[in-house]
């Protein structure tokens, strides 16, 4: 029975050991990476994080990540909310088609859609801007977070909002006062997916943008691509991308583990 | 739960409505628009007819790209779920464990996939990387870089080292939320182990594991990132997932034609196993 911690803890070792890898190449010199393996940095060195704190098209691409991923953070769950209690609450004319077509926008492969999204937002003159990016991440954010509170809703009692209606609440200020509050940790899940959603995909936050609005992932193809092989730089920058979501991650920790569980009793 | 019936509610999806139609429709139109016509650049178009679908659907690379995409898909799930499910299972329920494990487990989801892709190959490097240096000292011939096998493996194990959290953090919610009344009415009833898991946890943890192994397909069935950086697609085509296969004859090649119609084939396939699995859930689910 006490032997359960065994497998979590192997588990958490198999991930930690890349991420390892990829710290202690980030502290080398590119002449000791080239030079052959070690475990630990043998000449311990900062110049890559130096480089990457200082030079702006670096930490402009992790301001420009992190704007439009709370753009669209902002954007996804503010719409699912009132369509995520329609489905759950309602019936209305065509609610289960409409709900499956919301979820096949999550199945599209983003490679389907590059070129044509490159078009529409050039045509709308919004390319290489923030809100394209937060925009087009919308396509399976959206969905996802619908998802997500509609099924964390339909675990609250509908008494609720018969008893706020009676006692004189109208629709909005039930809304805004009792229910959000209600499903608070739904909500906690449902932007913590679409950060990571939209934090984590390039494909299409590399279509959309060139110099303005470019996000620190494609900062980095580039770099492994131009500039001869930096692997130190591209380890430093690599390392600093986990920071967002290890600081995500720690305050959403609760919500995660009690969340999902609310409305599946 | 009791539905009312209100077209009014019409109103409250609007906002989704549009937003999501904006970013599915006119990009999807363009497809199609594509998918049936022949272009020699200057934007003047020829009507193709289904010339692009034939060709995509008789072409031997296509074939190869979906048999290696399904293949891929069914390793990851038959790892990710049973190895998700145990972790959740054996991880603590209460205590200050809960949150570090909880946080370390969920640090790869949150790398982006790229960095995902380049950490597998410094990691996996033979003769610098910690993986691949591990493996050659302990006299395995390992070469990502050159070996079908290799290459395979490793993009494998990235993907289960990726995501196999996801499955584990929607599982442990689904366990977290059985009350200790239905354990202890277990143990009263002196049941085993494995009756615990298939009668109480198991039922419990469907329809978290519904969206776990859904998320899982669709995501992994669209791969693109991780293995190009981490693989390119090699040695040769030999991980040449749909995705990757499809960017190259779209932007590499500029075939929009074949691209697109590759494209909607791809999304109906998609599609289709998907609708299966959610058809069959719900019925499940409704019985």
């Amino acid at each position: 029975m006490n032997k359960k911690w065994i497998l979590p803890t192997l588990y958490i070792l198999f991930l930690m050991l890349p991420i390892y890898g990829l710290l202690t190449m980030s502290f080398k010199t590119t002449n000791e990476i080239l030079g052959g393996f070690s475990l630990f940095p043998q000449q311990f060195t900062l110049a890559n994080y130096v480089k990457i704190f200082t030079d702006p098209t670096w930490y402009n691409g992790y301001i420009n990540s992190l704007i439009y991923v709370v753009i669209n953070t902002v954007i996804s769950v503010a719409v699912a909310l009132p369509a995520a209690y329609a489905f759950s609450r309602y019936r209305f004319l065509g609610d289960k088609h409409l709900f499956f077509w919301l979820l096949t926008n999550r199945m599209a492969p983003p490679a389907v859609f590059a070129l044509p999204f490159f078009q529409l937002y050039s045509a709308i003159e919004l390319f290489d801007t923030h809100i394209a990016v937060a925009l087009a991440h919308c396509l399976f954010n959206i969905p996802l977070a619908v998802w997500i509170l509609e099924g964390f809703m339909s675990g609250i009692p509908k008494e609720l909002d018969e008893t706020a209606y009676l006692d004189g609440y109208s629709f909005w200020r039930f809304f805004v006062r009792i229910f959000i509050p209600t499903i608070a940790a739904g909500i906690g899940v449902a932007a913590f997916f679409c950060f990571m959603y939209s934090w984590v995909e390039l494909l299409l936050a590399k279509t959309l943008t060139s110099v303005n609005a470019k996000p620190i992932a494609a900062t980095m193809t580039r770099t492994a691509s131009t500039s001869g092989y930096e692997l130190g730089l591209l380890a430093a920058a690599g390392s600093l991308t986990i920071i967002p979501g290890a600081i995500v991650i720690y305050f959403v920790r609760n919500y995660i583990a009690k969340g999902f569980a609310l409305g599946r009793v | 739960m009791r539905k009312t019936t209100n077209n009014k509610a019409w109103w409250l999806v609007a906002p989704v409505l549009l937003l999501v139609a904006f970013n599915a429709f006119i990009p999807l139109m363009t497809v199609v628009n594509y998918s049936f016509q022949e272009t020699f650049g200057d934007n003047v178009f020829f009507w193709e007819g289904v010339t692009w679908f034939e060709q995509v659907l008789r072409s031997e690379r296509f074939h190869d790209a979906l048999l290696r995409q399904l293949l891929f898909t069914g390793m990851i799930l038959a790892i990710e779920v049973p190895l998700g499910i145990s972790v959740a299972l054996s991880m603590p329920r209460k205590g200050p464990w809960v949150s570090v494990c909880l946080v370390l487990m969920a640090l790869p989801l949150l790398i982006p996939w790229n960095v995902v892709g380049a950490m597998w190959n410094i990691f996996a490097l033979p003769d610098i990387g910690l993986l691949g240096y591990t493996l050659n000292s302990m006299g395995f011939d390992y070469n990502f870089t050159q070996q079908p096998v290799s290459a395979w493996m490793t993009t494998v194990v990235m993907d289960v080292w990726h995501w196999t959290s996801l499955v584990v953090l929607l599982s442990y919610a689904g366990l977290c939320s059985i009350p200790d009344a239905y354990y202890q009415a277990a143990r009263i009833d002196g049941a085993s182990a494995w009756a615990v898991f298939r009668y109480i946890q198991l039922p419990k943890m469907k329809r978290v594991l519904t969206i776990a192994i859904l998320l899982r397909f669709m995501d992994s069935f669209m791969i693109y990132t991780e293995p190009f950086v981490l693989t390119g697609g090699g040695p040769g085509n030999t991980t040449t997932f749909l995705s990757i296969d499809l960017v190259k004859i779209a932007l590499g090649q500029f075939d929009l034609g074949p691209a697109a119609a590759m494209s909607l084939i791809y999304f109906l396939v998609v599609l289709l196993i998907c609708w299966a699995f959610y058809t069959i859930m719900m019925r499940n689910e409704a019985q």
